[in-house]
């Protein structure tokens, strides 16, 4: 026993109510109660990756009758490696906030928020149980709210806020539902317990394979799949170091790793498994084509996040949770390691976000370029050297073994992230400076480009034997040559591609408005969704107005009454007058009824 | 100890007479509201939970030929709604603005719906618990009627005849449940009633039928179930914020308590029939309710109307019945009375600094304001029931409770049709409250919201308490839980 899960969790809790508290005044001491919060979990997590057996008391939160909900911490494999990435990443990117969040005045809101992030990621991973797993994902919910709407004044921030919001509790409908569903059929809502007594209760296939899609539907909002994406690429309205550590490294992960927590369950509904894959490798595909046509470099980036979760979902459903939780790894490092980048090139270039406004900084940005060009390898999947080109191996070899349709899917997809990459890449870095602010720009303080070195080493040895036995038992080269051989193809492909397309462009020479307007999704959500929900609401408003208010309950009353009678108090206004006989009236009847 | 439950009815009463003869009206009123909740703390600190059952009881015989008797006791469903009531309490008598017109019938008027509510909760007589009711009605339709604001007259009016309505039915389906008894037994002592229930039948079906039914729907109407919900909106609108801060945090739960403690476990056979009438209705409540509350464009009437909308999930958990399902619904009880009442004062604060409710009218006034939007944050985020907050835990509860009764595998029963419902409920009271949140707080500062004063520490304490009440619960349930079960002890 020990209890190490639980101060790692809570001591960001502890921060962010100091800071809320007492700290708020002084912009400085928030953040470094912040940071200094986020490095006692990051050194706690160190202890706990190190110690192989570690147990957390159980914490009791609900008790009554028969029914009870216990906290409880998970510490295996998986979460160790989580608590690391998450606290790892998170501290890299608090002491990048220090320079980026620098002048902004709501500074101690914004740390007290993402200290407030921190304790309910680290709940996510910790969680032994459903009610528990559920809590931390409505308070990640929370803090991303509260920290895409962190510039609230911007109308856009602001919509973008609750947008992610409402999305995923769209999808949280459904997974708690499937909570309920859950323990229902097995009693329990603690997962180690959950197998066994599935297995012992008598449900049909139909019951499970529906439990799972609405756990899934979880997920589904979490990560940002199809067709609840929606709400991701507006995320960005957010500060970057924000969007790096919970849009695209942590939190849009979490929903893949629920899914790896409840994989017996993903494991018995075969069903389920079909439509988790599909869903997976469609959101992959339509993001990068979404990606390769947007000029905000943030959003670029967004639409990538999403299609490499759909890599992730698409592995879980193929059952292979190693191969999904090793890229969820790899990619946390350089899918944050490419938004602090951003980061930077948005600082260094006051703001500027549209990379045709950029270009030639190669040379302004030197740190900022070579990590970022580590990143870019690293997502691409440049053979041998980079993490990613490992990870996605594993997942396209999954593909490989199980659906042909998906892995040629995947493999396409492949050759887009390295098009729009490279695209992204010689627009912004290479060629000659397209404007002012562009010519103007500078590198950013070492309290930024220190995370993206270290961001940068990372994402290289995250592909390294050490860690890839940390998920699974064979080596790389046990994958089928075919695997590898097509994913360079694909990576050559669309890096020669783009190279060819883009190498000293003024502006985009390729215009594809279906794909510049993501498919006109959101488009199609705004005219359909939100009209059909104003319109059913202002129907029923008014039935409520006018038909069951105006004609029942006034029509009602004037003829039970008499309309003389009430309109004759109304017009006197003496009401104190009716409030008199109201009671008097009461007393008669009381007095007819007990003593006649 | 049992003298303190008389001591809790009668301060306020007491503070009410001094003030109306004279005494500093705001001082007394708020000393008096301050002392109540002193006292059911010391009230439920004292309750013996290891013994549990109705404790501190004192009863004086009014009627004993008719077994009627001024009889206060309390257990730990009702101790904690008189909590409830205290600090409700203290947090209206501090919303009262301080240049209120006639303040001394003001203060008055809500002293006496303390005691009302003070006195309904802490009866275990039939009788007195519904005369006590009446009694904090009528100031409350005063308060409307006099302080009330746009559209007063015609609000006040119709809460007047509805819920007047909705007593006389409810007295009828009381005085049906006395007669209905055999002669040697009739009683209107709640704890021998309870013990009588679950002995057996009270009496036959037929009669528990219509007898349930006239509670169901008088209670109904006073809790606004659907479809009697339509005074309501309207009322909360135009009355004065403390009025509808205890009438929507504190009175209202009247009806949910009656259904709790006398409708269900006396007459379960009645309940039993009309099972899928209050299930449609109150599935009513949360879907149609939800989606008119969508469409509202002022913050008043979007809280009147959530209001309304949350009783839906508080019928669920008594509809369900069983342990965990009537302890969700008891806890939401405390929780939603906590984050109505501090809802409705906020909503007050806004339209002190802005002078208008409207949506159109305001926008980013968190930037002016950021106490108050930090509390409005927070309030909403209990209001649509996000874990930290006393109304998840509750609300987790009842959909457990709600999906667990009746249990079959494959298809869904009835019971876990209207759980699914309300979880959609839950979706759609975050797309009103977030949109309201956006619409005052974020986006470009309108002229009516710049340069307004933050919460200054005087307006800020009262507030505090009512949202470190739904924090303390929201983490520790297990605190309010401890007291509840100790009311659920026959299931």
């Amino acid at each position: 026993m020990n209890n190490l899960p639980w101060v790692i969790l809570f001591t960001p809790l502890a921060a962010a109510v100091v800071v809320h508290l007492f700290t708020n005044s002084s912009r400085q001491l928030s953040a470094m109660v912040s940071v200094a919060a986020c490095a006692i979990a990051f050194i706690c997590s160190l202890m706990v990756f190190a110690t192989e057996a570690a147990t957390a008391p159980l914490l009791p939160w609900i008790q009554i009758g028969g029914f009870s909900i216990t906290f409880g911490a998970t510490i295996d494999d998986f979460s160790r490696t989580m608590l690391l990435v998450v606290t790892g990443i998170g501290l890299l990117i608090h002491i990048y906030s220090l320079g980026y969040m620098k002048e902004d005045a709501g500074k101690s809101r914004y740390f007290a928020s993402l200290s407030l992030f921190m304790f309910s990621m680290l709940g996510i991973v910790l969680a032994d149980n459903f009610i528990m797993m559920f809590v931390f994902w409505e308070l990640v919910g929370i803090s991303s709210y509260l920290l895409i709407g962190h510039w609230f004044e911007r109308p856009a921030a602001a919509d973008a806020a609750k947008k992610a919001f409402l999305v995923n509790r769209i999808g949280d409908f459904g997974f708690m539902l499937g909570i309920l569903m859950v323990w229902l059929a097995a009693g329990t809502f603690v997962f180690a317990e959950i197998p066994e007594a599935l297995a012992a209760a008598d449900v049909t296939p139909l019951y499970l394979a529906t439990a799972t899609l609405l756990v899934f539907c979880g997920a589904l909002g979490k990560s940002a799949q199809f067709p609840l994406h929606v709400w991701l690429p507006d995320a960005m309205e957010g500060p970057t170091p924000v969007s790096a550590l919970i849009h695209a490294a942590t939190m849009v992960a979490a929903g893949v790793y629920m899914l790896v927590r409840i994989l017996f369950l993903i494991e018995s509904a075969p069903t389920a498994q079909e439509v988790i894959g599909w869903i997976g490798i469609i959101t992959a595909v339509l993001a990068a084509l979404m990606a390769t046509q947007q000029s905000d470099i943030k959003r670029i980036l967004a639409y990538s996040t999403l299609s490499q979760l759909g890599y992730m979902v698409m592995a879980v459903g193929l059952t292979a949770g190693s191969a999904a939780m090793f890229h969820l790894f790899t990619h946390a490092f350089f899918k944050a390691l490419l938004f602090l980048g951003a980061g930077s090139i948005i600082h260094g270039l006051h703001h500027e976000q549209n990379i045709w406004n950029m270009g030639g900084l190669k040379n302004k940005l030197p740190i900022t370029f070579i990590t970022f060009t580590v990143g870019t390898l690293a997502l691409t999947g440049f053979p041998y050297l980079f993490s990613g080109f490992y990870s996605k191996d594993a997942i396209l070899a999954v593909a490989y073994e199980h659906n042909g349709a998906m892995f040629g899917l995947a493999v396409f997809t492949a050759f887009l992230t390295s098009f729009y990459m490279f695209r992204l890449f010689l627009v912004v870095f290479l060629g000659k400076p397209r404007t002012d602010s562009a010519r103007h720009g500078h590198e950013s303080p070492g309290v930024m480009t220190f995370p993206l070195i270290v961001l940068a080493v990372l994402s290289i040895i995250a592909g390294f034997p050490f860690f890839i036995h940390r998920f699974f038992d064979v080596t790389h080269a046990a994958i089928p040559a075919i695997v590898p051989v097509l994913a360079i193809g694909g990576f050559l492909l669309g890096a020669v591609v783009a190279f060819l397309l883009y190498r000293n462009r003024e502006k985009d020479p390729v215009f594809i408005p279906l794909l510049a307007n993501r498919f006109y999704i959101d488009e199609i959500y705004a005219a359909v969704l939100l009209r059909l929900q104003a319109l059913l609401s202002g129907l029923l408003a008014w039935f409520d107005r006018w038909i069951l208010d105006g004609l029942f309950v006034r029509g009602g009353a004037s003829l039970t009454w008499g309309t003389g009678y009430v309109m004759r108090f109304l017009q006197v206004g003496n009401l104190q007058a009716y409030a008199f006989l109201f009671g008097l009236g009461i007393v008669a009847v009381l007095y007819f009824t007990l003593f006649s | 100890m049992a003298s303190l439950l008389h001591l809790l009815i009668l301060l306020p009463l007491l503070a009410a007479v001094a003030v109306l003869l004279g005494a500093a009206p705001r001082r007394t009123a708020l000393g008096a509201a301050l002392a109540t909740l002193v006292l059911s703390l010391v009230l439920a600190y004292s309750y013996d939970r290891a013994v549990g059952g109705f404790q501190f009881m004192s009863s004086l015989q009014v009627l004993p030929a008719m077994d009627l008797k001024y009889f206060l006791g309390c257990d730990g469903l009702n101790l904690m709604l008189l909590l409830l009531t205290a600090i409700v309490s203290v947090a209206a008598v501090c919303a009262v603005h301080r240049d209120v017109e006639n303040p001394r019938m003001f203060y008055a008027s809500l002293l006496f719906i303390a005691a009302g509510a003070f006195g309904a909760f802490a009866s275990l007589d039939i009788f007195f618990f519904y005369i006590f009711h009446e009694l904090a009605l009528v100031p409350t339709f005063l308060l409307i009627g006099i302080w009330g604001g746009r559209d007063r007259h015609v609000a006040a009016w119709k809460i007047t005849i509805y819920l007047a309505l909705g007593s006389f039915i409810l007295l009828l389906g009381l005085l049906g449940l006395y007669w209905n008894l055999p002669v040697a037994e009739r009683t209107f002592d709640m704890t021998k009633l309870l013990a009588l229930a679950e002995a057996g039948p009270l009496f036959a079906p037929d009669a528990q039928t219509w007898v349930y039914l006239l509670l169901l729907v008088g209670f109904g109407i006073l809790i606004s179930l659907f479809p009697f919900h339509s005074w309501a909106p309207d009322a909360y609108a135009a009355a004065p914020v403390p009025a509808a801060m205890l009438h929507a945090g504190v009175l209202k739960k009247f009806g949910l308590y009656g259904l709790i403690r006398i409708a269900q476990p006396l007459l379960p056979q009645g309940a039993e029939y009309w099972t899928t009438l209050l299930l449609v209705l109150l599935v009513g409540n949360i879907l149609y309710v939800g989606f008119v509350t969508l469409a509202q464009q002022s913050l008043e009437k979007t809280l009147g109307y959530s209001s309304v909308m949350h009783m839906g999930y508080i019928f669920l958990g008594i509809a369900a019945f069983n342990v965990t399902s009537v302890a969700g619904a008891s806890m939401l009880l405390f929780a939603h009375g906590l984050s109505i009442a501090l809802l409705f004062a906020l909503a007050g604060e806004i339209r002190r600094r802005t002078g208008s409710l409207f949506y159109a009218d305001l926008g980013g006034l968190a930037k002016s304001a950021p106490a108050l939007g930090f509390l409005f944050g927070l309030a909403s985020f209990a209001s649509i029931g996000l874990p930290g907050f006393a109304n998840f835990s509750a609300e987790i509860l009842v959909f457990f409770g709600a999906f667990d009764r009746g249990q079959v595998i494959g298809g869904f029963n009835q019971f876990q049709i209207a759980t699914t419902c309300a979880l959609w409920g839950v979706v759609l009271s975050a797309v009103y409250m977030l949109r309201a949140f956006r619409n005052i707080f974020m986006g470009e500062t309108t002229n009516r919201c710049s340069g307004v004063r933050d919460l200054s520490g005087n307006d800020r304490w009262s507030l505090y308490l009512l949202a470190a009440g739904l924090v303390l619960i929201g983490f520790m349930p297990n605190l309010l839980l401890d007291l509840i079960s100790t009311g659920l002890q026959s299931f």
